[in-house]
């Protein structure tokens, strides 16, 4: 067994923050990443990173374009620290070398961004994610903080209280993927989870193949409640056959968006007879499903996105990396043809329920970054927002976990915050199949070392059960999640679809009963990782689905065509969902509203 | 015989005609698009001249694994379509054909770096190289000159010491006495090193240096640009730079270069290596000569 102060399992952005606030506090920290941390998915984002720096820019100004955004599903506590702290955590990174875009004079350059209502997002070119990944990489390499890489976290360490709120979190069990060793990792002041997005519950994303929810899915079996999983953020414009993201610019300079009948859909079908192209992400991704659904897709797939018309000196000008992408991830020239684009997943608001200081319901149970819901973005998250919320809540979560005093949270947890029950018209069972599916078993299992081993053992039994047999292939099943989830539950959601969703999520599950690893290796088995990750695909699927179906009402990213407004009345409160050992449990709890300085009152998110 | 398993799964819980219309548009949608897929599946197995797939050959070791010990290629026949990159064609194997065919991958997008591959014989990363720009077959290797793990795994970790050991850490001899206050560097500066900074840490430089192959100790191409990165850094100060180029100029470091070239040829992000290599030489001169 491995031992540590604390353990981040995951380095991207949030886990590599966290890290180093953890070792800054004098704690011994590992990381425990099934990437090398330069791998992650953090170095995809290109855009920027909000923070008010300006002199006559404000963290209360940031804080209210954040709270609007989210559609006021945001709570106002992890608003304000986050506004508050991320000017800092700028100009740390700053420190820290990072290759900031700058001004005449030497400044760091910031730049306006959808729904701001001031420059505020500093960057790095266009691979501003790149930069902030390698920048704090080498800042965890010159501290000499130990990293485990190419170790796979199969299953949390907790204790089997009923009540989860009563359980503590010892540690994690990981898997060696070059080896197949598997070992218990002790960490005896806290684990912190930070695995990135689930995007692989589609078919079609932004995302990594690596991003598979599995911190959520882990720590939602362990008892922590997920958080308003069913918002989800979609981007209209991504390559058709790998889901790479064509960024806003394209159509900030003037692209246009074409159906199959060459029609300029944005106006000849009336989605946006003001903004065209420039709607919203929401509004121009409902657009283009309507028309390939109506049968003017391109081969029933996509649309086209035109840049021709704006001549190659200004193509070349200021879109050459979009030439570039088409190119090599599409084998489109974007000079000579129109570039086909389609709705992609994008990011998930919503996850692991924790607190402003990081903290889950389980003791020492930690989460942080896009797998983390605190909840700052609330329905929908503004562009430029999720790295400073994986370096502002990264590090609270690494000092708190070290042990230092960042003074009581004010945010609830766990059943405590309940305010109302759930009742969800589901056609299937939801959970385990079979019923149960306790996240520790043995009952009398107390004390760190021995709540570490167990949950070893569990998870060697479980590895050798899967690689025993000859059942299906895991790529199966998953697909089929990916399709239902990418047909039912993506921009447009109605009530058929999403119970039919939920049966086939349902067949999934039994479907993966039978799963079993067919590549016989030790030695870097692929097949093993992806099968477990599809049990987690799986998990989070079910819970994207559940909350999308109960949540009555059109808020931010969730459109119901039943419901087609916000409503503020009923529906100003957090969807949860307990996995309540293997019999899940939805309820409901309220959003705080009320902020350091002052109250939010919800307003129309028009722009 | 997988989609009928599915099928009966779905019976038995349940569906009812009025809440899911058997033939809803996404359902035809769907059922059009796996048959296309097994379509296409069979014709790729039945006919190798079809010009709709692709062939690859696909270098196999295992060393746990009977029949896999001794290396060798496999075929896989690939369905193509417009778009389609070697990393999705060994995915569409993989997930096909046969469930232990190893790579690595993540990003899809070259930012990760995890699949720099030797692709017809040159260093390249699977997901940035479109099929319909390589000749048939398209054969498939692990990275030359490093260990390999399993089928296309190669152990990346004498590279990642290479790259620790230049000290690969902005550290300033200063830092601004405001702690709100960012360091200034100009846009010329930045500007300088703005290519360097773009290396993603995928090992194709390394693999395809001569001088690397010959001397394990020598940095190679990526951790001499990681160096160039910060000693071209006006933010860090001339001490510290002094100390970069005394690593620099170590028995194994910047004078092994022999200007061939060939790192900067396959490096997917176009970091003028060799021109990076050749800077660091002449600042070493300059500061020789100072003490002279
Ligand atoms: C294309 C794209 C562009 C974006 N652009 C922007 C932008 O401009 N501005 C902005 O603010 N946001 C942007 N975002 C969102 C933002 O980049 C992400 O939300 C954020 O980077 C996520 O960081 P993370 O640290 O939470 O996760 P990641 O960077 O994904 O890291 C996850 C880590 O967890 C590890 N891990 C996962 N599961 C396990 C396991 N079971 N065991 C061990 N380790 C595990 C992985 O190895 C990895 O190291 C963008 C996102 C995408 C996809
Ligand atoms: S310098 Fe280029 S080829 Fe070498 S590791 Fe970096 S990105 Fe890869
Ligand atoms: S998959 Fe990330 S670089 Fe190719």
């Amino acid at each position: 067994m491995y031992e540590h102060d604390v353990l981040v399992v995951g380095a991207g952005g949030a886990g590599l923050r966290a890290a180093i606030a953890a070792h800054e506090e004098g704690a011994d920290v590992a990381m425990v990443t099934k990437l090398h941390p330069v791998r992650s998915h953090t170095g995809a984002a290109e855009g920027g990173i909000n923070a008010a720096l300006h002199p006559e820019d404000s963290w209360e100004l940031h804080a209210y374009d954040t709270m609007k955004g989210s559609d006021y599903l945001g709570d106002a506590p992890a608003i304000d620290t986050f506004a508050q702290d991320a000017p800092e955590e700028v100009i740390q990174l700053e420190h820290w070398g990072m290759p900031f875009s700058r001004e005449d004079d030497g400044k760091v350059s910031q730049r306006p961004f959808g729904g701001l209502s001031h420059p505020r997002t500093t960057y790095a070119g266009a691979e501003t994610g790149h930069h902030l990944l390698h920048t704090m990489y080498e800042q965890v390499v010159k501290r000499g903080i130990e990293v485990y890489d190419e170790w796979y976290v199969l299953d949390l360490a907790v204790t089997d209280e009923d009540d989860p709120s009563e359980r503590e979190c010892h540690g994690v069990v990981a898997y060696d993927i070059q080896t197949g060793e598997i070992e218990g990792f002790k960490g005896r002041k806290g684990t912190i989870l930070a695995t990135g997005g689930p995007g692989q519950v589609f078919d079609h994303t932004t995302n990594a193949v690596a991003n598979t929810g599995d911190g959520p899915a882990m720590a939602y079996r362990a008892g922590v409640p997920l958080e308003d999983m069913e918002m989800i953020q979609f981007h209209p414009t991504t390559l058709p056959s790998t889901g790479v993201l064509i960024s806003e610019g394209v159509r900030g300079e003037g692209g246009i968006l074409y159906n199959a009948e060459k029609e300029r859909l944005m106006f000849e079908h009336g989605y946006a007879n003001n903004d065209g192209e420039l709607a919203s992400r929401d509004v121009v991704s409902r657009a283009e499903l309507t028309e390939i659904n109506a049968g003017r897709g391109i081969e029933d797939e996509y649309v086209h996105l035109d840049m021709r018309h704006l001549g190659e000196e200004r193509i070349i000008d200021r879109l050459e990396n979009i030439l570039h992408l088409a190119e090599d991830f599409e084998g489109v020239d974007g000079l000579d043809e129109p570039m086909p684009v389609k709705p992609g997943q994008h990011y998930a608001m919503g996850g692991i329920e924790v607190d402003e200081n990081g903290e889950s319901c389980i003791s020492g149970l930690y989460a942080a970054g896009e797998c983390a819901c605190v909840s700052l973005h609330g329905a929908n998250r503004l562009g430029g927002n999720a790295l400073p919320e994986l370096l502002v809540f990264g590090a609270r979560a690494g000092t708190d976990a070290a042990g230092a005093d960042i003074g009581a949270p004010e945010i609830e947890t766990g059943y405590e915050a309940k305010s109302e029950d759930g009742d969800l018209d589901s056609p299937v069972e939801l959970g385990a199949v079979g019923g149960t599916d306790v996240a520790a078993d043995g009952g009398a299992v107390t004390g760190a070392a021995s709540t570490v081993e167990a949950a070893v053992e569990r998870a060697r039994e479980r590895v050798d059960s899967l690689m025993d047999g000859d059942g299906v292939n895991h790529a199966e099943v998953r697909a089929d999640i990916q399709e239902t989830m990418t047909e039912n539950v993506n921009v447009f959601r109605n009530e058929d679809g999403l119970k039919q969703a939920l049966r086939d999520i349902r067949g999934a599950r039994e479907h993966y009963q039978d799963v079993s690893v067919h590549d016989p290796s030790r030695t870097y088995n692929t097949d093993l990782i992806q099968t477990i990750e599809t049990r987690n695909i799986i998990d989070l699927a079910e819970a994207i689905t559940a909350g999308a179906l109960a949540r009555e009402e059109f808020r931010g990213a969730h459109w119901r065509q039943e419901y087609q407004y916000r409503d503020d009345e009923n529906w100003i409160k957090h969807t949860m969902l307990a996995w309540n050992d293997g019999d899940p449990e939805l309820y409901y709890k309220p959003v705080i509203l009320e902020g350091a300085e002052k109250t939010y009152e919800p307003k129309e998110r028009s722009y | 015989m997988s989609t009928q398993t599915t099928d009966e799964d779905s019976e038995a819980t349940g569906q009812s005609d009025s809440e899911a219309p058997a033939s809803s548009p996404g359902e035809r949608r769907r059922a059009e698009k796996r048959e296309r897929q097994t379509e296409k599946a069979r014709q790729a197995a039945e006919t190798e001249s079809d010009e709709e797939t692709v062939l690859l050959k696909v270098f196999r070791y295992d060393p746990e694994v009977e029949g896999k010990r001794e290396p060798r290629f496999d075929d896989f026949h690939v369905p193509f379509y417009k778009g389609m990159t070697v990393l999705d064609a060994l995915i569409y194997a993989r997930d096909t054909y046969d469930s232990s065919l190893t790579f690595r991958h993540s990003c899809r997008q070259a930012i990760c770096g995890s699949d720099a591959l030797f692709i017809n014989g040159r260093q390249r990363l699977g997901c940035k190289t479109q099929l319909s720009d390589l000749d048939e077959p398209v054969r498939i290797e692990p990275l030359p000159h490093q260990d390999v793990v399993k089928d296309l795994v190669v152990d990346m970790e004498h590279f990642y010491d290479q790259m620790e050991s230049v000290e690969p850490y902005f550290d300033p001899d200063e830092l601004p006495s405001d702690d709100m206050a960012e360091q200034r560097q100009s846009r010329e500066n930045r500007e300088k090193i703005k290519m360097s900074t773009r290396c993603i840490w995928c090992g194709a430089c390394m693999s395809s240096c001569n001088i690397a192959a010959g001397d394990n100790q020598y940095l190679g191409p990526a951790a001499i640009n990681k160096a160039y990165r910060f000693a071209m850094d006006e933010r860090e100060g001339d001490e510290r730079k002094e100390k970069r180029m005394e690593i620099m100029e170590q028995e194994h470091g910047v004078w092994r270069c022999q200007t061939q070239f060939s790192c900067t040829e396959v490096c997917p992000k176009d970091i003028p290596l060799t021109e990076h290599i050749q800077e660091l030489k002449r600042e070493a001169v300059k500061s020789n000569l100072k003490f002279w």
